[in-house]
């Protein structure tokens, strides 16, 4: 059996795993990535960040064209929806951007394997060996000196109420259900939950959202979440907090969810139970236990500031290790950790990666919460600002949500931001770059805003950290 | 205890002390590295001879006898478990560890990659924040650039040498160049037109005996090519048995070795050199290697490289390239020799003529190989082809030899068969 050689094994081709690929590569090692999938990009691409993001588009622009083109003065006859083409676009956007994905590995001379990876351990000269099982049946045997486990993560289940793939599904069945659902349960009030419950909110199904803490988004700034909170429900959304769903029971096509919110026993039914509470690390199969690398109790890979696991020559990146499931904090992690191996002193600056949840209003933030400063002590200055006073956002019909700004009471340095509101997730770029050069509020308060645009928002914000606003 | 530069090797005198890698008052540990000495043939790392508290006396850059104190360690003080690196690894970065000057993530990254803390730099920026400038003059301050680097003198500008040299007088993680950022041109950290540096002790060393080497032998090149089917067929057939058996594929020097010994067994004088009016004959095999370093070529020798098989070659060129590599190579393992070998190929050449490294008589060269067409039992085929150079030393050995002995090469190349039945 024929083994090749080289620099660096990267397993799972998500956006963890193929842009450290590319990143090795452009610092000179030969590179073998080994995915499991036929089409290159991971979760991200095939059933997460983009078809989930190609589908908000599209049902956000069917309820625009059925809520809101009368306020504009556009009459239309109520439009009607061609599921099956929304789909085909979100399939089509798809394999566009992991076509691009296998351009851009195929340029960057990256050896992409197809198939199963398996830890071997390292070979009589040293090298770890990976054998991976082709998609030909074939098994073919790689060896580097170094192997980055970039396999990313999968839905967590409900205890007691496996997924079926029909009634109880996970949010990769809920990007393409075939109609309608009549009454769609989301188990989960996250951000894949809110944004797939907000999908099929806005092409007509009765949505119920359902989760077991108290409130939303528990990492995100409280009044972000309950400004965002408000809005949802203004759409439609019924939210259950507090609510513990215990177990499902089936009814021929329909499924009867039983829960509990606090006041006893309940049934509700539905047609489909999407399941979203979370997502593990996926790290079985690659044969880790026998090598003994070490896993934390919630199965993630314990790794150094390397990205190294106990394991020498074994690095882990992504949704393996601790830290935000985020596809962007994977490929940040990804060209860090490569970087590291060729001796550059590369960090990831954790406190400076944004988090968005792609509803409507779209909530973005960075940086700390106030909840957060409030218990470290950190004294601060709040800056907020209402879209409502801004023109642009007038004109544009959607003025919910708000900008909020936490400054250093005494240095000034913006020390979190958060949006709630149109665009945020573009809107949040500013407050990324101005956090990542430690800027403080006075900065943005300082940079002229082109007029009349959504980010004069930040700037009023920032103004009102001194409560020097002008246009409140 | 006090820290002396060594004696590395009989004709070394002088060693330039080419980079701190403690500060005065780091905690240090037995064996670890403590600095980077150059000499005129070598360079290599200075390991700590004690644990304990580091205190420099002789700065870097500076050229000193062997036998010097550069400094002392204090072992008092050892045993104290202070993770005292401070100039490795700026903590994980957390906002709050930063509270004064702000930094942008560029600076941050170089501070990082060149061991340097905020506090270390003066920002010229608005409320003292550093800018890409203020670092590089730091950095510039600290690796003591010679003036003439920094500023073009009008006088010198004639002077028509491209000194380009990959040895700059300190050796540092990042190079000179990196230094003016006034230009708009987004990451192009590039100098003026020109810059001066030093030579290095061994750059320096490597110029006379080139020099040398033209100018008191009658030096003079033979050609012939070489046929690489069978050797090449050989090493893939028994690539994946000596990759198991030890570890590393087979590689193509080895064979170049053997056929050179068997070679030279039959041309003694080959394997000769001059001294004064008197020939000296070796009997034995002591086969230079030339290697390509970063800060130059040196050329360890295969000692008794007769009495080797294949693979222990092969074993021990690589344990050279990885001495090379991490400063460890000894002056014993350069001196002697009597037959050298360099092979060009590796950096793609097709001819040239390689120079002798006296007082040897001659020097065999390697080129790429190219698959190229050639005539067998009178048809055109396509062969894997090597030319092959000998420089020699026509005061000692005779054109007729010389090129015989190529020929015997080339044969024994064409045909491995006979040197592996008769090695």
């Amino acid at each position: 059996m024929s083994e090749q050689i080289f620099d660096l094994i990267v397993i799972g081709a998500g956006p963890g795993g193929y842009v450290a690929a590319i990143r090795a590569r452009q610092l000179g090692m030969r590179v073998a990535l080994v995915e499991k999938r036929a089409t290159p990009g991971g979760v991200c691409l095939n059933e997460g960040c983009i078809p989930s993001k190609a589908l908000l588009d599209s049902s956000e622009l069917f309820s625009l064209a059925r809520d809101k083109f009368p306020l504009h003065g556009i009459r239309i006859d109520p439009p009607q929806l061609d599921l099956a083409a929304m789909m085909l676009r979100k399939t089509d956007v798809v394999a566009k951007l992991t076509d691009g994905v296998t351009y851009l590995l195929k340029k960057n001379k990256v050896d992409l394997f197809q198939g199963d990876a398996v830890l071997k351990g390292p070979n009589p000269a040293g090298l770890h060996e990976v054998a991976v099982h082709l998609i030909t049946a074939d098994t073919t045997v790689l060896a580097a000196p170094r192997v980055l486990l970039a396999t990313g993560s999968h839905a967590a289940g409900l205890p007691g109420i496996p997924c079926d793939g029909q009634l109880v599904v996970t949010a990769c069945e809920a990007l393409s259900f075939e109609r309608v659902p009549d009454h769609l349960i989301v188990a989960g009030g996250g951000y894949i939950g809110l944004e797939l419950g907000s999908v099929w909110r806005r092409l007509g199904a009765q949505v119920t959202v359902m989760e077991m803490l108290p409130q939303l988004l528990p990492s995100m700034d409280r009044q972000a979440a309950d400004a965002l909170y408000r809005s949802l429900r203004k759409q439609g959304i019924q939210f259950k907090l507090g609510t513990h769903i215990s177990g499902v029971r089936r009814l021929e096509a329909a499924a009867i969810v039983q829960f509990d919110s606090g006041t006893g026993a309940e049934e509700i039914e539905c047609d489909k139970l999407l399941v979203a509470i979370g997502r593990q690390p996926l790290t079985s199969g690659l044969g880790l236990e026998v090598l003994g690398i070490r896993l934390d109790e919630r199965g993630r890979v314990v790794v150094d500031e390397d990205y190294q696991s106990s394991l020498h020559g074994i690095f882990a990146i992504g949704d393996l290790v601790p830290g935000p499931m985020l596809a962007h904090k994977a490929s940040e992690e990804g060209v860090v950790c490569v970087e590291r191996m060729a001796g550059k002193r590369a960090v990831v600056e954790y406190e400076y990666i944004p988090g968005i949840c792609y509803t409507w209003p779209e909530a973005a933030a960075v940086g700390k919460t106030e909840e957060q400063l409030k218990q470290t002590g950190i004294p601060y200055r709040s800056g907020r600002f209402n879209f409502s006073a801004l023109g642009r956002a007038r004109c544009m019909d959607e003025t919910e949500g708000f900008v909020k700004i936490l400054a250093h009471a005494e240095s000034d340095r913006v020390l979190g931001v958060h949006i709630v509101g149109p665009r945020a997730s573009d809107l949040i770029a500013e407050a990324v770059t101005l956090l990542n050069f430690e800027g403080t509020a006075r900065d943005i308060a300082l940079t002229c805003h082109a007029h009349p645009t959504l980010s004069e928002a930040l700037r009023e914000a920032a103004l009102d950290v001194r409560k020097e606003a002008i246009h409140v | 205890m006090e820290i002396k530069i060594p004696e590395v090797g009989e004709s070394v005198r002088e060693a330039l002390l080419a980079k701190w890698f403690k500060k005065s008052g780091d905690t240090v540990k037995r064996d670890e590295p403590l600095c980077e000495i150059e000499t005129d043939k070598i360079t290599l790392d200075l390991n700590a001879d004690a644990s304990g508290v580091l205190a420099i006396s002789v700065t870097e850059g500076t050229t000193v006898a062997v036998g010097t104190t550069i400094g002392q360690i204090d072992e008092s003080v050892a045993g104290v478990e202070t993770p005292a690196v401070a100039v490795v690894e700026p903590e994980p970065p957390k906002a709050e560890k930063r509270a004064d000057a702000p930094t942008s993530p560029s600076v941050r990254r170089e501070m990082r990659e060149n061991g340097i803390s905020p506090d270390e730099v003066a920002g010229s920026g608005k409320e003292g924040r550093i800018s890409l400038d203020d670092l590089f003059s730091r950095i510039s301050e600290k690796t003591k650039m010679p003036p003439a680097a920094k500023t073009a003198p009008t006088a010198e500008v004639a002077v028509p040498i491209p000194v380009v040299l990959p040895s700059t007088p300190v050796v540092i993680a990042k190079p000179p160049e990196k230094f003016s950022v006034h230009t708009e041109e987004a990451p192009v950290y590039s100098a003026g037109r020109m810059e001066r540096h030093p030579m290095s002790p061994l750059r320096k060393r490597i110029a006379e005996r080139l020099v040398a080497a033209r100018q008191q032998t009658a030096m003079l090149t033979t050609f012939n090519e070489a046929d690489l089917t069978h050797v090449k067929s050989l090493r893939s057939k028994y690539r994946e048995h000596f990759l198991q058996r030890h570890g590393m594929a087979l590689g193509l020097m080895p064979f170049f070795v053997k056929a050179v010994i068997e070679a030279l067994k039959e041309f003694p004088l080959v394997n000769a050199s001059i001294d004064d009016y008197d020939i000296i004959h070796h009997h034995y095999y002591d086969i230079g290697v030339a290697i390509g370093g970063e800060k130059g070529l040196v050329v360890p020798v295969l000692r008794n490289a007769d009495r080797l098989k294949l693979y222990e070659i092969d074993r021990a060129i690589a344990d050279f390239s990885e001495k090379i590599k991490t400063n460890h190579l000894a002056i014993a393992d350069l001196e002697g020799g009597t037959f050298s070998i360099s092979n060009g190929g590796v950096y793609g050449s097709m001819l040239s003529t390689p120079i002798l490294n006296p007082p040897q008589s001659a020097v065999l060269g390697m080129h790429a190989i190219q698959d190229r067409p050639v005539v067998r039992d009178d048809q055109i085929v396509i062969r894997p082809m090597m030319y092959l150079a000998l420089s020699y030393d026509h005061r000692i050995i005779d054109g007729r030899e010389a090129v015989n002995f190529l020929k015997k090469v080339k044969e024994y190349i064409d045909d491995p068969e006979e040197l592996l039945l008769e090695g």
